[in-house]
């Protein structure tokens, strides 16, 4: 009982707060967003979603204040133990979960459904932590990297099976946790340069240019990475003579280029355009060996690795991705219009969104939701009926609040004294932040089609247990900070 | 110092998460407030505007009798989108249409160039105007074929098959019509002649709107904010016609089986008591699924059927133009009341006289006699009064004010303030049409144009303007223009015809012995002050037309009256006893004449002229 008057006083209260504010909130979308026209039910009929979602709000608290009752130093301890128990869990979901709308990942256990792969984020986030907690580990190197590329690609890889590479791709969030412990952010700027250029190639790869003899996609993505070689070279390592050497080259060659073909000669500038960023590796080798420059050889790796990229990348696109995730990305690229189809749900998620105006049409009366010509309304879609029913009112303040509740926990994570409760912290604000990115973008239109939840507001006991979860091992361990010295 | 960096990576990434909330935060304000196409998508998604239709005025004659009502009818309507799951035979075997039919109506109505406000999001009409019969099995079974729905509409009903002309019909609105009147959506109906056309707008009332909301799968979700933003349909105005029914009957049956046409107008308010045209058809035959298929008949009869005579067809007036040109002459000072002219009977020159009477005539005699060389005479001196004058420019002034007078009259032009939709505009010659015929100003004279003295030559006129022209001599100088809406308003468009009132008198006077001595004392009615004038009119098509106009009782006249028949023969065999038939009738209610009635009615004088 002192136990527990000591965590009432140290409870960052704050936080719950916040939780509680979206909790409530996403229980009254999911009451509007399954609300029927015709038969309207009450908020607390069981039968009805909103009823159900009530149900797991109460046992999603009563789950939390048991953790918050667990001593914080179990977490650490059993950290692995965790990890261990949802891998097992996972490759035994792969076996035993039913078919589901194409995905096998959930287990079904009389009237209760559990998807494996939220307590999966909790056994990894505990994991990461651990590990980077570890007395005198720094990440430092690649080498460092590794243990924790293998911890989350296990639970990633099982996920992928499942068929649930939206809930897989939420692993990814976490090198924004190996940013803040020490990874190189050049890492992240490249994933975004490799993101840029995937998309760059896909868009206007079938854009032909010169008369058909090359692609505006592959010629833009060469263009991009010359220009960065450039610019490394010239503001950062400020070898002025050798840029000004390499635009000459670059120049002599795209103008040869332009006379040949004015002279009538067809060549395919595709390949022109990669010999000539190849060309540039050899060149930076070149100084390599012959200035002795330093690390130039890493920009000639830079280089070519990421030619290499974007000229996989339309096998990437077309071979590894399902027709469906294809249609996605070219839906939203603009490449193709399906309306019918899968761009259908964007599009209707857009109109109820953009029908809400500045206050919305009141709660219980948005149309389009209620009529459900948006899709998943009350679960991954369920953003939608506070864009119509509260318009851009509600919308920004749902966001604000969670702004204010992910700021909270950077705030938290900072706090800690234990490296252990950092990680962690950090591990549960990228996996929220990741949510958030996703799910909005998806339902506004800017990110393709990716089927995760809202945390807190979509539908499902599941995710909601599953972010709970997450959040309150993490109070736990915040209200702990004053007891651990070290 | 590593740990001084690490501690400020928390600001970047801080810094990551805020702006993509912002980035949203500004994605949001833009879809929500600046962009107003995803309102309008909401709209069309979730809104099933289902039109109302208005019940269409009812009409009735002069006597409150109901002549035009409605009966339910019933649309078929699709939305394509809709379609699932469809049992395409027993749909057919509902719809008692076969399958060909079906996949028929399905290309028809996909065909964009046919069909050009085609979507597959919005209804479209399958089958139309069924009756309640047709439609009996399908209304208990419509619910099992997704997409498809029954539209109440009305369809017109007559209580007496008669007046086709002149109530019209109505029909599917046209590309034209729907590019002029926003009203009017693909597959409305509308008045398309008579009645139902003019006063369309306001025998149409307003559609009004139910609007319903309709889920993602198409299915009805009940009423959008419980029917507060529903329009409720506007019932029609009704229309109270000037039409005697039962004299309209009365005529109809006296033209059977002859061609041509008779229009009764009350003289002191212009109202039309029966516009009776032959062939004529029962104006039922022209509505809902059976109207293309008779609209067509009617369309290739040559006896053209559909054509409004009444009020159409030109003619030339032959004599019954005598006692107008009586009257525009003594206006002229051309003659005067005590003019004599002489007659040499059949050897009249340069107009033979078809009549035996005593030399000189009077005017009274005149008329009476329909003396042609006295009616010459009386033409040529009002033109020739001043003389011709240098390049004939007094003759020329005559002229012009001889055939000002005639429009004044109501000739060579339409009624452009009448309510009848479908008027011929006749034909008055002026100057310039014989300066162009004759090639030269002077090449013309009285002599050249003598054919007009009598009625005839260039001169067309229709038998409505016929009518207008008697009932101006009933009201002694003014008519008000035949209308067939019985409103105040129709009633105030008067129209002086320029002739001073005491000039009526001896024309009255001549008219009324043309009924008791003259050409038209067949018809005279016992007890009744009938004027009249009979017409024989010659033409290219065979026999001579039979013409007359009239009104009675000669004071205080109730009825004036024109009749044609087509290739009768004599104005006075045919015309005017037909008229004088109808005059009884109107103003006795009853007929005592019942020899004259049962001659009339019995003849078939145009084996052709039937009744559809
Ligand atoms: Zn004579």
């Amino acid at each position: 009982m002192q136990n527990v008057t000591k965590i009432k006083f140290a409870l960052d209260w704050l936080t719950v707060a916040y939780y509680l504010i979206l909790v409530t909130m996403g229980w009254f979308s999911i009451y509007g967003a399954s609300y029927d026209l015709e038969n309207s039910t009450s908020i607390f009929d069981f039968s009805q979603r909103a009823g159900k979602q009530f149900i797991w709000i109460l046992t999603a608290l009563g789950i939390g204040g048991m953790l918050l009752l667990v001593e914080h130093r179990m977490y650490n301890l059993f950290a692995y133990v965790v990890y261990g128990a949802s891998i097992l869990l996972l490759i035994a979901t792969i076996f035993l979960a039913p078919d589901i709308k194409g995905s096998r990942s959930w287990l079904v256990l009389g009237p209760v459904s559990f998807q494996p792969a939220e307590l999966a984020k909790v056994a990894t986030s505990l994991t990461l932590a651990k590990i980077m907690s570890a007395y005198n580990y720094k990440l430092r190197s690649i080498k460092d990297m590794m243990p924790l590329l293998l911890v989350i690609f296990i639970p990633f890889a099982l996920i992928v099976l499942q068929k649930e590479t939206g809930s897989a791709l939420v692993f990814a969030a976490f090198f924004l946790v190996f940013y803040r412990e020490g990874m190189s952010g050049l890492i992240l700027l490249l994933g975004m340069l490799a993101v840029v250029l995937f998309v760059v190639v896909i868009r206007f790869g079938e854009v032909a240019i010169f008369g058909g003899q090359g692609s505006l996609g592959m010629i833009l993505a060469m263009g991009i990475i010359l220009i960065l070689e450039l610019i490394y070279i010239s503001f950062f390592r400020k070898h002025v003579k050798e840029a000004l050497w390499l635009l000459g080259g670059i120049t002599i060659i795209c103008l040869l280029c332009w006379g040949l073909n004015l002279a009538g000669l067809s060549l395919n500038y595709n390949y022109v355009a990669i010999c000539l960023t190849l060309a540039s590796c050899l060149y930076c080798l070149a100084i390599q060996v012959l200035l002795r420059h330093k690390a130039y050889w890493l920009i000639a790796l830079f280089a070519a690795v990421f030619v290499m990229f974007s000229f996989s990348s339309g096998y990437l696109f077309n071979k590894v991705l399902q027709p469906h995730q294809q249609m996605r990305i070219k839906v939203l690229l603009n490449m193709e219009d399906d309306p019918a189809g899968v761009g259908y749900n964007v599009n209707q998620s857009k109109i109820a969104i953009g029908s809400g105006g500045l206050y919305g049409k009141g709660f219980l009366n948005g149309t389009q939701t209620k009529l459900k010509y948006v899709p998943e309304q009350d679960t991954d879609f369920i953003f939608c009926t506070v864009g119509e029913e509260h318009g851009f009112v509600g919308s920004f303040l749902v966001l604000l609040i969670y702004w204010l509740f992910l700021m909270r926990i950077l705030t938290l994570a900072e706090r800690q004294r234990e490296a252990f409760s950092r990680v962690y912290a950090y591990c549960v604000a990228s996996i929220f932040f990741f949510h958030l990115l996703v799910n909005i973008g998806m339902v506004v239109g800017l990110i393709p089609v990716i089927g995760i939840p809202l945390p807190f507001f979509s539908y499902g006991g599941s995710s909601l247990w599953g972010f709970t979860i997450l959040l309150f091992i993490l109070l736990r361990l915040d209200a702990a900070r004053m007891e651990t010295m070290r | 110092m590593i740990n001084d960096t690490l501690q400020n990576r928390r600001y970047i990434i801080a810094v990551v998460i805020s702006a993509v909330v912002l980035i949203y935060i500004v994605r949001l304000f833009t879809i929500q407030i600046l962009d107003d196409k995803y309102k309008e998508g909401a709209e069309s998604n979730a809104f099933l505007y289902k039109t109302q239709y208005p019940p269409r005025g009812l009409i009735y004659d002069r006597n409150e009798k109901l002549l035009v009502y409605n009966k339910p009818a019933y649309d078929i309507m699709l939305i394509m989108r809709e379609i699932e799951n469809l049992d395409t035979l027993s749909l057919c075997k509902d719809l008692n249409i076969t399958r060909e039919y079906f996949a028929q109506r399905l290309i028809e109505i996909k065909d964009r160039k046919k069909n050009k406000g085609y979507s597959s999001y919005t209804p479209q009409v399958f089958m139309t105007q069924l009756s309640a019969e047709d439609i009996a099995t399908m209304q208990q079974f419509i619910y099992k074929y997704r997409g498809f729905y029954i539209q109440n509409r009305t369809l017109r009903e007559y209580s007496y098959p008669a007046a086709a002309h002149l109530l019209g019909s109505i029909g599917e609105v046209s590309p034209r019509m729907i590019a002029q009147d926003s009203y009017y959506k693909q597959g409305d109906y509308a008045g398309r002649d008579g009645i139902e056309y003019t006063y369309e707008k306001q025998l149409r009332g307003e559609k009004g709107v139910e609007i319903l909301l309709r889920d993602a799968k198409g299915r009805i979700k009940g009423r959008y904010e419980d029917g507060k933003k529903d329009l409720a349909p506007k019932i029609g105005s009704n229309l109270k016609l000037t039409i005697d029914i039962q004299l309209q009957m009365l005529g109809e049956k006296l033209m059977d089986g002859k061609m041509g046409s008779i229009v009764a107008i009350e003289p002191a308010t212009g109202e039309i008591l029966s516009l009776v045209s032959n062939p004529t058809f029962d104006p039922s035959i022209l509505v809902g699924r059976q109207r293309s298929e008779n609209y067509r008949k009617l369309v290739n009869d040559p006896m053209k059927p559909l054509l409004n005579r009444a009020t159409q067809a030109q003619y030339s007036p032959g004599s019954t133009f005598k006692p107008l040109q009586a009257l525009i002459c003594l206006q002229m000072g051309g003659i005067t009341e005590k003019s004599y002219f002489p007659c040499g009977g059949k050897g009249s020159l340069p107009i033979s006289c078809t009549h035996f009477h005593g030399s000189p005539v009077s005017l009274l005699n005149a008329i009476e006699q329909s003396c042609n060389p006295f009616f010459w005479g009386a033409f040529r001196s009002s033109l020739e009064k001043n003389g011709y004058g240098n390049e004939n420019v007094n003759f020329r002034e005559a002229y012009t004010a001889w055939s000002e007078g005639l429009k004044r009259f109501g000739l060579g032009k339409r009624f452009p303030d009448s309510d009848l939709y479908e008027q011929g505009r006749g034909y008055v010659p002026d100057t310039s049409f014989y300066d162009r015929s004759y090639l030269k100003k002077t090449a013309w004279r009285s002599l050249t144009i003598r054919s007009l003295a009598i009625g005839q030559g260039e001169i067309l006129v229709t038998p409505l303007q016929l009518a207008n022209v008697a009932a101006s001599i009933a009201n002694e100088g003014y008519y008000i223009t035949p209308h067939i809406n019985r409103s105040d308003s129709m009633r105030q468009r008067i129209h002086s015809v320029g002739v001073d009132k005491k000039h009526f008198q001896i024309v009255k006077e001549g008219m009324e012995r043309v009924s008791t001595f003259g050409t038209g004392r067949y018809a005279h009615i016992p007890g009744i002050a009938l004027c009249g004038k009979t017409g024989t009119v010659e033409n290219n098509h065979g026999k001579d037309h039979s013409l007359y106009i009239g009104f009675a009782p000669k004071d205080d006249p109730k009825i004036a009256v024109a009749v044609v028949v087509e290739n009768a023969g004599f104005g006075a065999t045919w015309a005017a006893p037909i008229a004088s038939l109808l005059i009884e009738q109107y103003l006795t209610g009853k007929i005592e004449r019942t020899w004259m009635l049962e001659h009339m009615l019995n003849t078939v004088l145009n084996p052709h002229a039937k009744r559809y």
